[in-house]
């Protein structure tokens, strides 16, 4: 979708470009009358996926009953499932991050102790609102208001590791067991990373500058924010990440089909599977330089599973995918030594090493 | 004359949130001057965590995604 920056419309109701507007006067009433009917709407067309990708795979000039039909069918279903789920999924968590804020955060985060700290940072990962470009302005923020390096870390390490779109999707593809796994293991890295981290104690190996900021906190005036704005608050999100991330799903659903039809079942086995000690190591080594946010990966993740790999190894894999990437690194760099980003590097892929594991020996 | 700074390292909402500024200034009939401020430290220094942010005369008002219009105005005629 594109949307022209230049051209602003004027007015009070239309802020900025977009697709669907409803006006600002529209009573709350409305608003809420609008969400009902579009999740019934929602649910009507979900429930009528598997009839419909049924149909469209019927009248395809492919061959049938072979690996191609295969391909194709998963390819047709998962494509509309795995963009509505994640629809969905954001629209719920733009409403839910409304409440937060990453100076709200940063002001329950200040001065808190190691250990409680690491746990809480962790948590407000999930639901405070974070994007990769804006990590550096929240780092600088953190550290030069009282909120200790390790805790701080903790925060980034589960921000995008830990984050809507992959548990929705998780929940919805692979089921609320692997979902609340990853969930608990991913909170599970970044908590004890986060502390080891802090325990070292690298405030030096910061680049310098960042040590010498010290401007305490800004307060903001209060803002009201209605029902209706929380509401707003979703749809933008929708707009947002769904308009970015759609390629990468379209992609993953893509690469997930050609799993699912061709590749080799006792291959991926003796690949991924439980019995091949390396392939956790390998799994995160390849994982980390990797970006896909985790709407791209977890289709791929399902026809792994399928397949007969490992939980362990594909948890590793979707880990180091999305809580360390190579243009995250790049940005860090911008805050952080050569030597600070090596540790944070190998020490939250410790961790991920150790999850993975840890899983394939518990669920033999 | 209102000096206006846009905090922010230069992503696309900065840009949005400058021209929203821009907008709801000319609407008002407020002259401003508007500043983009995309250095990292100096961006700290104003004591915010998440950007685009948004100073007036030399009070931060906003941090941290697209302003409503109804705040800017707000903002603008205080």
């Amino acid at each position: 979708m594109t949307t022209p920056m230049n051209t602003l419309p004027q007015g009070e109701d239309r802020p900025h470009p977009t697709w669907f507007r409803p006006p600002r006067s529209w009573p709350a009433a409305a608003w809420m009358g609008g969400v009902v009917a579009s999740m019934a709407v929602w649910a009507a067309l979900y429930a009528h996926l598997v009839p419909f990708s049924e149909w469209v795979v019927s009248v395809l000039p492919i061959a049938h009953g072979g690996r191609l039909e295969d391909a194709v069918r998963f390819f047709v279903y998962d494509t509309p499932k795995v963009l509505m789920l994640l629809t969905l999924v954001v629209f719920v968590m733009g409403v839910v991050r409304s409440f937060f804020s990453p100076e709200r955060t940063r002001a329950l985060l200040a001065g808190r102790r190691e250990g409680a700290g690491n746990a809480a940072a962790a948590t407000l990962g999930i639901v405070t609102p974070f994007c990769s470009c804006s990590a550096v302005p929240l780092f600088i923020g953190f550290v030069s208001a009282g909120v200790p390096l390790g805790v701080t870390f903790s925060f980034l390490i589960a921000a995008p590791m830990v984050n809507e779109v992959a548990l929705g999707l998780l929940f919805a593809l692979v089921g609320w067991k692997v979902a609340l796994t990853y969930l608990v293991f991913g909170l599970g890295v970044a908590i004890v990373a986060g502390w080891i981290i802090g325990r070292l104690h690298l405030e030096d190996w910061l680049e310098a500058w960042v040590r010498t900021v010290r401007s305490g906190t800004a307060a903001l005036p209060a803002v009201e924010v209605s029902a209706v704005d929380r509401i707003r608050a979703g749809i933008e999100a929708v707009r947002e990440i769904v308009a970015k991330v759609w390629v990468w799903i379209v992609l993953g659903i893509a690469a997930g089909a050609a799993i699912h039809g061709y590749a080799p079942a006792d291959l991926l086995a003796a690949v991924m599977g439980r019995d091949a000690w390396w392939s956790v190591p390998a799994a995160v080594v390849i994982g980390i330089p990797m970006y896909s946010n985790a709407a791209g990966i977890i289709p791929v993740v399902e026809a792994l599973i399928g397949k007969g790999a490992a939980l362990g190894t594909v948890l590793a894999f979707m880990m180091s995918v999305t809580a360390l990437s190579l243009p995250e690194i790049i940005i860090l760099r911008k805050v952080l030594t050569i030597r600070l980003i090596a540790v944070f590097v190998a020490v939250v892929g410790l961790g991920i090493l150790v999850v993975g594991f840890l899983f394939n020996a518990l669920f033999a | 004359m209102k000096d206006v700074k846009v905090l922010g390292p230069g992503c696309k909402r900065c840009q949005t949130t400058a021209e929203m500024v821009q907008a709801e200034a000319d609407r008002l009939g407020i002259p401003v001057h508007i500043e983009k401020i995309t250095d990292y430290a100096a961006i700290a220094g104003y004591g915010i965590a998440s950007t685009p942010g948004i100073v007036i005369d030399g009070t931060v008002v906003h941090a941290g995604g697209l302003p409503k219009p109804a705040d800017l105005a707000k903002w603008l005629a205080a």
